[in-house]
């Protein structure tokens, strides 16, 4: 079920503002694709373009082809709500829905579709919170509200939120950015592990977390504020970290800019 | 460890690259959009239906030669003449006294809430003026009739009307003020204190200028509300037909005081001057309100 | 170091905010400042917070005054003042008046207005923050804040003149076949038209914007993050709005339905000219005529000459004052920190 995504010739726009240029990649399965760049370089515009969520701002629009297993999200028959069901995501800030529950938070995403069996509910709630590595602290407090949880444990809910409803692939965008640094850890462990099912795609601020966690990496840079971002180049993470091809990003990671 | 995720649990079969939303949900999120839509248009059939009444009904009187410069002095019931200057000045000297009273305190208060206030008071304060802005205009009018008339023997005046007025008044501008006040930014005042300049003086000099066409703004809101209001002038002032001056003796007519006791007149002119009267009130709110919208477009406060 | 930290702690935590700029002005310390300057700040002080008691006095005085002038009508009252029906006060030396009827018109005229406004206000708000295009929101708004402009005195001219005879095959309807239900059925008034009913019509009308402004605000400020989380899971916009926009807007939304009931509780001059008398008790139908607090004392406002029957309306506005204080103060707890004004 973890599915492939191609981009093809992808320019993003905000009204007449050129934000990325012509990115071609392509995420791979059951693998996690890192996004790395300078502020402003377009990492996180590109990956809210992957479930059409940068359509909350006015006047954006995307050219160019995003396929999901060959079908692109942005044909005009494809609904923005149905893709986002497919294509789960966490956000920068931990965001569980305040007033709900911790289990309501998890299982908010299969009440949407109609599931109502209690039973199994209770199910995908306890093995999400598992799979989120979030099981044994909540357990006892199923019921209290998922405001009231530490910065971790809540951006870990809301990772068990995004997986309850099982989709294809899971988008984070600096999941770990408002983070202490043992919660970060917890993730990124985290991460390792839902690569088995899912494919993932990270935008991080952190090279070393892009280091850690994933295996291919793309690199994103602008040649000057006010100028599109573009995606200068995406490899293997070992390779763009012990010897990319482009001398920027060679650059950008040693530290020598940005 | 092992990811035992909602992934292992039962799905079809064969599926789609992307997932369709069911038919239920489509069907819900269609019938919100119609229903929402829908009160909207319910909300604005009212206003629209007012609005034609009043125009097409107030628009006779409003075309004969002595509506605007005349009163109703020696005019019988029945005669489709006269006209309604007396209770236009009514309305406007009454709208200016509580506003020249009201404005000051207003603001004031304001300042206090914003710059000053702090602990008790200050909430006590902030909860009072939402209390007062919701007491009823009649209840403002009995507390004006009860503490100067019945026990300081005032005499009814449009004066009267003013002081009931005020009271209306001042919880609008206070929460316009605020809001404006708050808008300021902090470092505009902080660098008047660096140079030394007193906060008194800072308030004055600088936080007040800059809020100062919102303010504006919120004042002529304020008089736009109070000006239609029926119930101070029932109990506080006694209607007359001619014009008045004195707004500190005698009776005075105003707009609603007319519209309301041309409603016992039987005669079809009594309906005529009702609905003349009614046009010639929003007309004179609508200035208020539009004016008060042209200048909030100019009451950005620099970033 | 960290001793003298702790030592401080429970002294600074307390009380709020010592040490925000504002609150203590900076040239204080100055030692080269002019007399007259401290003494225009502490004038100017002085006169701030005066309008900031005055305020609170003038609540305060309302009470009191109202009270003042109630008490003897009170003392001189022949009929139980809270049960009593009928509100005859001709005769000054043979007071008799009650506030059941008055109370309950009031009430009843007020909440079936809360429950035709309610909703539509409800979809209203909705529609301004989450349906009507982005450019088009701001002059829709200003279309329904106008409802607010218009003088009660002209809803009610146009309550008894034009709505009335509109709906009243409405309520002759809902009286022929709906008459078993005691809302439907024929009330104290030989006709069916300036009836409760009309008169609630009305009121819904008039407090359709308040509740609509404050809903919409507050549903406006609705954190984007979770409207985000909503729909990264796939919610449609009617579920964003039941995951996200409704149970954070929910106490505005009810606070602002206290305000506008508060608004018909007190609305005088529309209710005066469409709720028509009645010379018999009410019957709790819709089709009841009668007077509530308000349009009773305006009914009677030319006739305040003699203290002791003006106190017995004056009494009438006391019990007003409470009631829309308390419901006014509800709406301010409800809506908690969510809402100004």
């Amino acid at each position: 079920m973890a599915k492939r995504i191609d981009l093809k010739d992808v320019d993003i726009y905000y009204g007449a503002f050129h934000a990325v240029q012509n990115v071609n990649l392509t995420v791979i399965p059951r693998s996690v694709t890192a996004f790395i760049g300078p502020s402003g370089c377009g990492k996180s515009t590109v990956l809210r373009t992957l479930n059409r969520m940068h359509e909350e701002i006015a006047g954006a629009r995307v050219e160019g082809e995003i396929l999901l297993d060959g079908e692109n999200i942005y044909d005009r028959g494809t609904d923005a709500v149905a893709v986002r069901r497919t294509i789960g995501m966490v956000f920068q800030m931990p965001n569980p829905f305040p007033t709900m529950s911790v289990r309501d938070n998890v299982v908010a995403g299969l009440k949407l579709q109609g599931v109502r069996d209690k039973k199994k509910l209770d199910e995908v709630c306890e093995a999400s919170l598992r799979g989120a590595n979030l099981w044994k602290e909540v357990k006892d407090r199923l019921d209290k509200p998922g405001g009231g949880l530490s910065g971790g444990q809540q951006q870990r809910l809301c990772i068990a939120r995004a997986i309850a409803v099982q989709p294809d692939v899971l988008l984070m965008d600096e999941p770990c950015s408002a983070l202490d640094p043992i919660s970060t850890l917890a993730i990124e462990d985290l991460i390792a592990d839902l690569k088995k099912e899912y494919t993932i795609v990270i935008v991080t601020h952190n090279m070393q977390q892009a280091a850690r966690v994933s295996d291919q990496t793309g690199f994103f840079n602008l040649e000057a504020t006010g100028k599109p971002g573009h995606l200068v180049e995406i490899d293997d993470t070992e390779k763009i970290f012990s010897n990319p091809t482009q001398q920027a990003t060679e650059d950008y990671i040693s530290g020598r800019f940005g | 460890m092992s990811t035992v995720t909602g992934a292992d649990l039962e799905r079809p079969a064969s599926e789609p690259p992307t997932r369709r939303i069911s038919l239920s949900r489509r069907i819900k999120d269609n019938v919100a959009t119609v229903l929402v839509s829908l009160a909207f248009l319910i909300a604005v059939v009212p206003l629209v239906w007012v609005l034609v009444t009043v125009v097409s009904r107030g628009a006779p009187a409003l075309f004969s030669a002595d509506w605007w410069g005349t009163s109703l002095s020696g005019i019988l019931p029945e005669e489709y003449e006269g006209g309604v200057y007396h209770a236009i000045y009514g309305t406007l000297i009454q709208a200016l006294i509580a506003t020249v009273i009201a404005v000051p305190i207003g603001i004031l208060a304001a300042i206090y809430l914003v710059e000053y206030g702090r602990g008790a008071l200050a909430r006590t304060t902030s909860f009072m003026v939402d209390i007062l802005a919701g007491v009823p205009s009649i209840v403002a009018a009995l507390f004006v009739f009860a503490a100067f008339i019945s026990i300081l023997g005032a005499p009814q005046s449009a004066f009267m009307v003013s002081l009931a007025l005020v009271l209306l008044m001042l919880p609008v501008v206070i929460r316009n003020t605020e809001e404006m006040l708050r808008l300021v930014p902090d470092r505009l005042r902080e660098s008047a204190y660096a140079l030394g300049i007193p906060k008194w003086k800072t308030i004055l000099r600088i936080v007040l200028p800059t809020a100062f066409s919102g303010t504006v703004t919120g004042v002529m809101l304020a008089i736009a509300r109070i000006m239609g209001e029926t119930a101070p002038v029932l109990v506080l002032v006694g209607y007359s037909r001619a014009i008045n001056y004195d707004p500190f003796q005698g009776n005075m007519a105003s707009l609603p005081l007319l519209m309301y006791s041309e409603l016992s007149n039987p005669e079809a002119a009594g309906q005529y001057r009702i609905w003349g009267a009614a046009l010639t009130l929003i007309i004179i709110i609508m200035i208020f309100q539009v004016g008060a919208s042209l200048l909030s477009r100019f009451s950005a406060i620099p970033k | 170091m960290s001793e003298r930290i702790e030592q401080r702690a429970p002294g600074s935590e307390g009380e709020e905010d010592p040490i925000v700029p504002s609150s203590s002005p900076v040239p204080e310390s100055t030692p080269r400042r002019a007399p007259s300057s401290r003494r225009g700040e502490s004038v100017f002080r002085f006169l701030a917070s005066g309008s900031g008691v005055l305020v609170v006095a003038a609540i305060a005085l309302i009470g009191l005054f109202l009270l003042i002038q109630a008490v003897p009508s009170l003392m001189a009252n022949n009929a139980n003042f809270f049960t009593s029906p009928e509100f005859s006060t001709g005769d000054a030396n043979n007071l008799s008046f009650g506030i059941r009827d008055l109370f309950l018109v009031t009430v009843f005229s007020s909440v079936f207005a809360l429950v035709l406004a309610m909703p539509v206000a409800l979809g209203v708000a909705l529609f301004l923050t989450n349906y009507a295009p982005k450019q088009l929101s701001r002059p829709f708004a200003y279309v329904v804040d106008l409802l607010a402009a218009v003088p009660s005195i002209i809803y009610g001219l146009w309550g008894i003149l034009v709505l009335a005879p509109a709906i009243e095959p409405i309520a002759r309807w809902l009286n022929t076949n709906l008459g078993w239900i005691f809302l439907f059925r024929t009330g104290n008034l030989p006709v069916l038209s300036g009836t409760i009913f009309t008169g609630g019509v009305v009121l819904a009308v008039m407090i359709l914007p308040i509740i609509t402004a404050v809903s919409r605000e507050v549903f406006a400020q609705t954190p984007r993050f979770q409207i985000e989380a909503a729909k990264a899971l796939g919610a449609t916009r009617w579920e964003v709005i039941r995951m996200a926009t409704l149970p954070y807007g929910r106490s505005g939304y009810i606070a602002g339905s206290m305000l506008g009931l508060g608004r018909a509780l007190g609305e005088t001059i529309a209710v005066l000219i469409v709720i028509r008398a009645s010379t018999s008790p009410m019957t709790f139908s819709l089709f009841d005529g009668g007077y509530t607090f308000a349009s009773l004392i305006a009914s009677a406002a030319s006739e305040f000459s003699q203290p002791l029957p003006t106190g017995a309306y004056i009494s009438a506005g006391l019990v007003l004052f409470v009631l829309t204080f308390v419901v006014n103060a509800l709406a301010r707890v409800i809506a908690g920190g969510k809402v100004n004004g």
